[in-house]
């Protein structure tokens, strides 16, 4: 048939759509949610960032009586219970626990990751060997975990990173295996196979973008739970510098004035939960524009 | 005879006001059953949604009547919506894998429905079952009824839907495509069964489908709906022998024939979605005979036969064109005589069940061989063991001379390029998360037979070889149709230069219009590239338009393997004379249709 050509083909008159401009972060910005978990987390690092080159006292410098309220001397915030500056020592303690959530839960996620999709993918014995090992890492509580690794070693940055970033990888790797194993059975992987395409290649360039809209969620939601364990071991005590200034640190060292001087305990605790808030609110943002687009595919 | 049910003048929008439906009448009478035909997105099962009184979310019923009797039943409100349903009108969906709830025995489901509704109590209602069960043609034995909706097999399952919508003996019953999916032997003993059912009750029925050959086999009268509007109305056999819009007369060219091998003709162009339609014709901008004055304003549904309307200002001239319209002869060349593949003694296994005993296949160059049979026929699993993605096989497959390994990842790169690929379901084939350009690229990567602006040129090039244009290598899958998929997912496979193409079932998720239009450009594109073909398909008529020849398969062993036009003319086994018999064609579509004609007197008795 000479008319074949152009003509037949449905839909080539109309214009090309503009290429999809927007990605799910952009498209999750759309959400009030997003904006406000994004801004919470963002004042957070710019404080943990910052904080240490604006604080008006160094973390441990005496500048008042201990447990003075706030004014005067004893600067906005009041002093602490060694009659340290609690805004300066606020402002020196974020850093240690951000820098220490985002190392240890990149490492978990990437385990983790690496491990769902493989177990996606093969469908056989390695699938099961690899699950019920994370299913034993996963039958006890993480901080429990953190806490033996801690009193085996010792308080150091690196023990704790990997006791967090290890009992991380289960919970993650569950998840990846769970979204993985729907696109591991669509055709378009089948297609890639039969082009003789390496393993590697089909884990990240094939399936790994298909599950980048849970594995974000989890990202966020893992960080939350990151940060809440590293400052539960600061609190009992167990962060690399107990003299540091640290958030859990100083939950620990001010709740017994919390009567008299509340803003000691009270301001790191303010600031963990607006972190933590703000990384859940970010992630169910993302959750929420997944499911959205999904939905409009018609995908799953 | 008064009508079962009437509907006037429907209309119904999204919720935000854009048009979907339009301007939509009809009548059924009791025991007749009234087609809706029509491609994905014109309408059809808004329209028999709304029969029901729903409106799926973000759609509205704006305006018009829907009287069953004389209860009109857009009035309703919804205590007594839901009592209406089930009783008075009832509904079979498309899936019955997914409308039957899988934790229930079937027995249980069916007297849901009736303790729903019916009065009576358990003796009654046992009987009542077991006297259901007989009419759908299933057992009524206790045990049956004990079983599972997994332990039915897909045509069973269907039938317990029907039983269902049958149970209480509803004045008006939707079907929505309820054999979409079934095997063409089962479709036929479901439609038939509908069919009867429909007429033995009094039941009007309303029997919604994108295949006009599957409704003619079924309804006496027929609707044609595009763009939300009804735009021919009329019996089975006029819509086949006169049809008075243009839309229709493409749709009847678009169904395969089995007697005589003419190439398919497509439909060009998209069905405009809501809000974009035209002002005037919806069909204009495809339409052949197109001329200023279609766009000037809607057409009326205007009559041009005793129980004959079309919406088509120049219909009179469209009707005698019909039969002339078909499509040319197709050209299929013998094939050159020497194998390029050959299968010997293949065996192929899942698990421990054997699905494939002894299969002995030979493809020669240049030839598009068919192969044909019902679902479990191991037809599939064929093909997946040629392109090596089913792996658990023993027996020898050659390419050529080269003898092949079993699974596609242990093959040379180079007998991995020259056998290629085509699934069946273009949703799944392609990844949502790469552009059209990725994905028909990746094969020049992979095979490193080009990259960087010479790939991007090259793909450019396959993709208007696909009839899409080079700009759509920017696009993403969910952008796109699903013929338009297809397309994408043939450029893929075509772009490495094979000399084996393996197509699955290609046309099975796609419209009829569209079938014919990736059926024609795979013909096409063997005969332009000399390729050979292995064409996997449960349609048989679809064949004769593009394979040299044929081999049936049956529970895994071949039956018949010859000549296309002779197995079709002169079939020698039971079971692809019974497979040509069920497969909806034009020429069994008019036949029923002609047999619906002669029994209207029955029916209306």
């Amino acid at each position: 048939m000479s008319q074949t050509g152009q003509a037949l083909a449905e839909g080539v008159g109309t214009p090309t759509p503009p290429v999809r401009s927007s990605t799910l972060v952009t498209r999750a910005f759309r959400l009030w949610r997003t904006r406000i978990g994004a801004l919470f987390v963002l004042i957070l690092v710019v404080v943990a960032i910052v904080g240490p080159y604006v604080a008006p006292h160094t973390a441990s410098e005496f500048v008042a009586i201990p447990n003075s309220p706030p004014g005067g001397d004893a600067g906005v915030l009041g002093t602490d219970y060694l009659g340290q500056d609690v805004l300066s020592r606020f402002l020196y303690g974020g850093r240690g626990i951000l820098v220490m959530a985002a190392v240890s839960t990149a490492i978990g996620l990437v385990l983790g990751v690496a491990i769902g999709l493989v177990a996606a993918y093969t469908r056989n014995a390695l699938d099961d060997v690899l699950m019920r090992a994370m299913d034993v890492i996963m039958a006890f509580p993480q901080i429990m975990l953190a806490l033996v690794a801690v009193s085996l070693v010792g308080a150091q940055t690196w023990v704790i990173i990997v006791a967090i970033a290890v009992t991380t990888a289960p919970r993650v790797a569950r998840v990846a295996r769970g979204a993985a194993q729907p696109v591991v059975e669509r055709d378009f992987v089948a297609a890639t196979e039969s082009m003789g395409l390496s393993r590697v290649r089909i884990l990240t360039g094939e399936l790994l973008p298909n599950i980048l809209g849970p594995m974000m969620v989890e990202a966020s939601l893992r960080l939350t739970y990151s940060i809440g364990v590293i400052a539960a071991l600061a609190f009992l005590g167990l962060s690399p510098d107990p003299n540091g200034a640290n958030w859990g640190t100083m939950i620990q060292q001010n709740q017994i004035a919390l009567a008299t001087q509340p803003w000691g305990a009270l301001t790191p605790i303010i600031a963990i939960a607006l972190l933590t808030m703000g990384t859940g609110l970010f992630g169910d943002g993302i959750a929420r524009t997944a499911a959205g687009i999904d939905r409009e595919r018609g995908d799953e | 005879m008064p009508a079962a049910v009437s509907v006037r003048n429907l209309q119904i929008e999204t919720t935000s006001g854009v048009p979907v439906v339009m301007d939509v009448s009809f009548q059924i009478a009791p025991g007749e059953v009234l087609g809706v035909v029509g491609e994905s997105g014109s309408g059809k099962t808004t329209v028999g949604l709304a029969l029901l009184g729903h409106a799926r979310r973000g759609l509205r019923i704006a305006g018009g009547e829907v009287l069953v009797g004389d209860q009109d039943i857009l009035m309703l409100d919804v205590e007594h919506l839901r009592r209406l349903r089930g009783s008075t009108v009832s509904y079979v969906p498309q899936d019955p894998a997914s409308s039957l709830n899988p934790a229930l025995r079937i027995g249980i489901q069916l007297r849901e429905v009736l303790q729903a509704h019916a009065g009576g109590g358990g003796r009654d209602h046992d009987e009542r079952i077991a006297e259901t069960m007989r009419e759908v043609a299933l057992s009524d034995d206790p045990t049956y009824l004990r079983r599972y909706p997994h332990e039915l097999s897909g045509g069973q399952q269907q039938r317990v839907g029907l039983a269902m919508a049958f149970a209480n003996r509803p004045r008006l019953i939707v079907l929505d495509e309820p054999t979409t999916g079934l095997d063409v032997t089962t479709q036929a003993t479901v439609l038939s069964t509908v069919r009867e059912l429909a007429a033995a009750h009094n039941v009007a029925a309303l029997y919604v489908s994108h295949d006009l050959a599957v409704v003619a086999a079924l309804a006496r009268r027929v609707a044609v709906m595009y763009a939300g509007r009804v735009v021919e109305f009329g019996f089975a056999e006029e819509l086949f022998e006169s049809s008075a819009h243009p839309y229709t007369q493409r749709l009847v060219g678009a169904i395969p024939r089995l007697t005589g091998g003419r190439s398919l003709l497509g439909i060009p162009g998209h069905a405009p979605s809501p809000g974009r339609r035209p002002p005037g014709c919806a069909f204009a901008p495809r339409c052949t005979m197109h001329i200023p004055e279609c766009d000037a304003q809607i057409p009326p549904l205007s009559p041009v036969g005793p129980e004959h309307s079309a919406r088509c200002i120049r219909a009179v001239e469209v009707m005698p064109q019909t039969q002339a319209r078909a499509g040319d002869p197709v050209d299929v060349a013998p094939a050159a005589g020497s194998a390029v593949l050959t299968l010997e003694n293949v065996v192929a296994r899942y698990g421990k069940v054997e699905v494939l005993h002894s299969i002995n296949l030979q493809l020669e160059h240049h030839e598009c061989l068919a192969v044909v049979g019902e679902s479990g026929s191991g037809k599939t699993t064929t093909a997946r063991s040629i392109a090596g993605l089913h792996r658990d096989w023993t027996g020898s497959i050659r390419l050529g001379d080269k003898e092949l390994e079993t699974s596609a990842r242990s093959r040379s790169t180079e007998s991995r390029r020259q056998i290629q690929y085509i699934f069946q379901n273009p949703y799944g084939s392609l990844n949502p998360r790469k552009t059209v350009g990725e994905t028909v690229g990746q094969p020049l990567a992979v095979f490193g037979i080009a990259k960087g602006r010479e790939a991007d040129h090259r793909v450019g090039l396959m993709l208007e070889q696909v009839s899409l244009s080079a700009a759509y290598a920017r696009r993403y899958p969910d952008q796109l149709s699903g013929g338009e998929r297809q397309r994408v997912a043939i450029a893929r496979a075509l772009i490495s230069s094979p000399s084996i193409l393996v197509c699955d079932e290609v046309t099975s998720a796609l419209d009829v219009s569209v079938q014919a239009a990736i059926v024609e450009l795979l013909g096409q594109l063997q005969r332009d590239l000399g390729l050979s073909m292995v064409f996997v398909t449960h349609n048989l008529p679809l064949v004769r338009s593009i394979a040299q020849k044929v081999v049936v398969l049956s529970e895994g062993s071949i039956v018949e393997y010859g000549e296309t036009a002779q197995v079709l003319a002169d079939p020698q086994q039971p079971y692809t004379q019974q497979l040509i018999a069920h497969t909806p064609s034009l020429e069994t579509a008019t036949a029923e249709a002609r047999v619906g004609e002669q029994r209207r007197p029955v029916i209306e008795r």
